[in-house]
């Protein structure tokens, strides 16, 4: 970035005096370092890939399946000798099986319905930041409206009416959840549209869809990421609260909420059933919310919290 | 000049919150009749006139827009209606039994969250960087991020069970009973507030007026009571509007594990007995005492930071 | 006796990307009642200088030298100690006024604080001596505008209130790091004027940080130039605007655009960029942007002096001064004859106005 302007080629010390240019870094580039130099956003994402591996690989390698009752081990404490690592509950299920197996349901809610709320809040945010005036207005306002209604309720009163189809659950838990979403990308695209880049666009004659694909859509991307981040762990949230409140998932699937549930029934005489799940469960939402806060550092190191 | 500023600005918000309420009853109303099957199926089977009778005491016969505007009405005089569940009782009397439970619950929450939350982020951001600020802020992020049904049943079997210092539930009005359901309750607000006030005041403690007060001369404990205070602790108050929202959240499952009988039990019970007026009126209820207490927070706001006021007024 | 008396002031901060010296062995003295100004790029340290002085530098920063106040040397106090002398007897007003006062407290709040703080007076004591001082640096009807927000002044009423602050304790010295930098052409001139008729008024010594040329020449007595951390050229206003000697002040004063010269020269900029402060050239630091670079240049060059508070570090002899200090290969303390002297406007080796207009 610095360079020096040697006197004149044939000048004795322009030797002396030259120095070398210092290659430039992408503004990706950038933020992945500082990203990487996050010990806890990094060690968080390891432990992640952990947690997804197993619980998307442990099933296949454990000899039982998660519904599977063995009636000679009932609520037995975790054991290497039986088998049973982390122990069983109270009809005999394997409770390691039955954890890793509930993650695969807590992580695919978390992905689908994260998913869906991005969808209606990137949408929704960029339509009202990018045509401003009063159709950003109404558009903000019905945001606000929203925002200020107990949610959960509305959820819990989306399972009841509808019945507890987990497709119903994806969807329900991400319309719930956009409203964050959309404030951040109508802010962003806000201030994207004001920016010298896009007015030059359209002084060049580029139409409406065009700008939006080309110019703002990619700078989204840094802000949308972060919320991906941070919103994973909400949803998981609220999936696991409403399973915790039996309106969740339907038996035979099980998610680490209900599973926390389960396992509070019994809490007294087996500690077991409800510490592996919830650990699990913890340990998820913990990770993602310091590489939400890692990557928001990263992409915008002004904006620390 | 500045007086017409306040009043105008409190009468838009207070008139924006009409259609909020609309907004809130209306998908109330509707997404509960939606609901295949209605209040009275999944009791024994009825005969059908005993059924007919039923229906049409409730009005469950007339078209869905007729009941809905009959409805509103009813709102309008602060009728809720009687309960379908508990039949010899009223939803406004449920309410009335219910909401001081949870008032009680959500209110001690609140202050705990505010006070403690505000205390662990200044001392936080005065140590920036230090191992308490790290520790600290660590324990925050655990505090956010575990769901408050694992955190109560692990505290109801430490201190109630295995320590047998506190009542593992229910409800008396007793200052034990509430121990337990208050601090769970408060949890993530807790952590939530302390790492939003400690960000915030170390933004402050950098900004140049801040580096103004100091080159004046005054003692850093003044420079942070007088100068840093106040404008680090605005967007606690602005959070303050979701925290309550959040702790009527959280009260429904509170309430289920301690036992509580407060408004958040009452509403899932309502929700899976299709108890319809119960549910709504609890629904437009929260609702309602969500806007006012946003409402209030809104003006607090205003209150502290003399920028609004002046652009309002403007 | 000089008011303030500083030697061997260093500043460091240490950073992610290593140390970085702001500021390399300055020394600087100020008179009671004489106006200092300070001048050099952004980066030449000016700001760092006068902040660790006043024990404002940040947390990474750290500062050692010393720095004789009044017979006490300020590097050497406590907080506490500084404290005392902040705002009382030596008071700074900042560069950017739209953020230098606090949005949340009234005007009042922010006087009278002072006052009542330093001088202990009461009250309604305190703002009667706020609003006197509002009046002083023409604030209009400072009675009603005392209670009003800072928002509700405009940048160069807000610069006006932050001088009125620095003033209220009627301090010794008063320190001004780039008072006019953040305002429009016209407030400038306005705060400049006001700054020389208080300077006048009240026998107070001021530093002024500046890189405004015009406000150097119109209030000071007596002028710095830093460049990377360290002062190349000292000396009084007529010597340095008359006579200058060092090139990079040279370069600075020929880039300030004229109304009287001919309009179609071109602006004269020095060439390059200012080091960086972590990675800085051996020798002389500005060797590699100076016209007339010599093979001595890659030693620290000596620092010539006439003994009347001019001084020069260059390689190039001044007229009528000796080296003073003991670097670079010349013997301090002996007259070098300078009868040949180089006349600085003649082309030399690697000189780049050799092909420009004469």
């Amino acid at each position: 970035m610095s360079e020096k302007t040697a006197l004149s080629v044939d000048d004795p010390f322009a030797a002396a005096l030259a120095m070398e240019d210092v290659p430039g870094r992408s503004l990706w580039a950038d933020a992945w370092h500082r990203l990487l130099k996050n010990r806890a956003a990094v060690h968080s994402g390891a432990i992640m890939g952990v947690v997804v591996l197993s619980v998307v690989f442990g099933p296949m390698l454990l000899p039982w399946e998660a519904d599977f009752t063995d009636w000679d081990h009932t609520s037995t404490p975790p054991s290497l000798a039986t088998g049973h690592w982390f122990g069983t509950d109270a009809v005999g299920r394997d409770i390691l099986v039955r954890t890793l197996a509930g993650g695969r349901i807590s992580l695919l809610v978390g992905l689908v319905a994260t998913l869906v709320s991005l969808a209606i809040g990137v949408t929704y945010g960029a339509v009202a930041g990018y045509y401003g005036g009063m159709t950003d207005r109404i558009m903000m306002r019905g945001v606000d409206i929203i925002y200020a209604l107990p949610f959960m309720f509305f959820v819990i009163l989306l399972m009841v009416v509808f019945g507890r189809h987990i497709v119903l659950i994806f969807v329900a838990i991400g319309a719930v959840n956009w409203l964050d979403m959309a404030r951040i990308v109508r802010g962003q695209t806000l201030s994207l549209k004001n920016m010298e880049f896009v007015e030059a666009a359209r002084a060049c004659g580029v139409d409406h869809h065009a700008i939006i694909r080309r110019h703002i859509i990619p700078n989204l991307l840094g802000v949308v990421m972060v919320y991906v981040t941070l919103t994973i762990p909400q949803v998981i949230l609220v999936e696991s609260f409403l399973s915790f409140l039996g309106l969740g998932v339907q038996e035979p699937m099980s998610s680490w909420g209900a599973l926390v549930n389960d396992g509070a029934q019994d809490m007294e005489s087996a500690p077991w059933t409800l510490v592996f799940p919830a650990v699990f469960l913890t340990v998820t939402l913990y990770c993602f919310n310091y590489i939400g806060d890692g990557m928001r550092d990263a992409l915008d190191p002004k904006d620390r919290l | 000049m500045k007086q017409e500023g306040i009043l105008r600005h409190t009468g838009t918000r207070f008139l924006g919150l009409i259609p909020t309420l609309l907004v809130l009853i209306t998908i109330a109303f509707f997404l509960i009749r939606i609901a295949p099957g209605g209040p009275f199926d999944s009791e024994k089977v009825l005969p059908p006139e005993i059924r007919a009778n039923l229906d049409a005491k409730y009005h469950l016969d007339e078209p869905l827009l007729q009941q809905y505007f009959r409805y509103l009405g009813q709102i309008m005089s602060g009728d809720f209606g009687p309960s379908f569940q508990y039949k010899d009782w009223s939803v406004n009397e449920l309410i009335g039994r219910g909401f001081p439970v949870s008032a009680t619950l959500g209110g001690l929450a609140m202050l705990l969250a505010f006070v403690v939350g505000t205390l662990i982020g200044i001392a936080a951001a005065l140590r920036q960087n230090t191992a308490v600020d790290y520790s600290v802020m660590g324990v925050a992020m655990l505090g956010i991020s575990i769901p408050n049904f694992v955190v109560a049943p692990l505290l109801i079997l430490g201190l109630a069970v295995y320590a047998g210092w506190l009542p593992a539930g229910g409800w008396d009005w007793s200052w034990q009973r509430m121990v337990l359901p208050v601090i769970t309750l408060a949890l993530p607000v807790i952590a939530y507030i302390a790492r939003l006030m400690r960000g915030s005041m170390i933004e402050v403690l950098h900004s140049n007026y801040i580096r103004t007060a100091r080159a004046k001369g005054l003692p850093e404990h003044v420079v942070i009571r007088r100068h840093a205070l106040k404008p680090a602790i605005l967007p606690v108050i602005s959070y303050m509007g979701p925290a309550m929202a959040a702790l009527i959240t959280g009260s429904v499952v509170i309430e289920r594990i301690y036992s509580i009988p407060g408004l958040g039990s009452y509403f899932v019970q309502g929700a899976l007995n299709r108890d319809y007026t119960l549910v709504m009126g609890v629904v437009i209820f929260y609702g309602v005492v969500i806007i006012v207490l946003n409402f209030i927070v809104d003006l607090l706001y205003a209150g502290l930071n003399p920028r609004i006021r002046y652009d309002e007024a403007q | 006796m000089a008011l303030l008396d500083v030697t061997g002031l260093e500043v460091r901060f240490d950073t992610p990307e290593g140390v970085v010296k702001a500021v390399n062995g300055m020394d600087l003295s100020v008179a009671a009642g004489e106006t200092l100004a300070i001048v050099g790029e952004s980066g030449s340290g000016k700001s760092q200088l006068v902040m660790a002085l006043l024990g404002l530098l940040a947390e990474n920063g750290s500062a050692s030298g010393s720095a004789l106040f009044r017979g006490q040397d300020l590097m050497q106090m406590t907080p506490r100690e500084l404290n005392g002398i902040r705002g009382k007897h030596i008071a700074m007003i900042f560069q950017d006024p739209m953020t230098s006062l606090n949005p949340y407290l009234t005007i009042e709040k922010q006087m009278v604080e002072v006052a009542m703080h330093h001088q202990g007076l009461a009250r309604d004591e305190a703002r009667a001596h706020a609003v006197e001082m509002l009046r002083a640096v023409r604030i209009p009807d400072p009675e009603e505008r005392i209670r009003q927000y800072p928002h509700e002044y405009s940048g160069g009423m807000r610069q006006r209130v932050m001088i009125a602050i620095g003033l209220l304790c009627e301090p010794d010295l008063l320190i001004a790091d780039e008072p006019t930098t953040a305002l429009d052409v016209t407030v400038q001139a306005q705060i400049t004027e006001l700054v020389g008729e208080l300077r006048q008024q009240r026998q107070m010594a001021i530093i002024l940080i500046t890189h405004d040329m015009a406000a150097v020449a119109e209030i000071s007595d007596r002028i710095i130039v830093m460049y990377a951390g360290e002062a190349v050229e000292t000396g009084s206003v007529e010597d340095i605007f008359y006579r200058p000697h060092h090139p990079y002040t040279r370069g600075l004063l020929a880039s300030v655009p004229r109304l009287d010269r001919v309009s179609d020269e071109e602006l004269q900029a020095i060439p390059g960029n200012p080091p960086n402060l972590q990675d800085l050239p051996s020798g002389c630091r500005f060797r590699d942007r100076c016209s007339q670079a010599m093979e001595e240049c890659l030693q620290r060059p000596p620092l010539w002096t006439t003994g009347g508070g001019r001084t020069s570090r260059c390689f190039l002899p001044m007229e009528g001064g000796y080296i003073a200090a003991a670097e670079g290969p010349n013997e301090p303390g002996e007259p070098v004859e300078t009868a040949e002297v180089r006349d600085a406007s003649a082309a030399g080796p690697g000189d780049k106005r050799r092909e420009g207009a004469a």
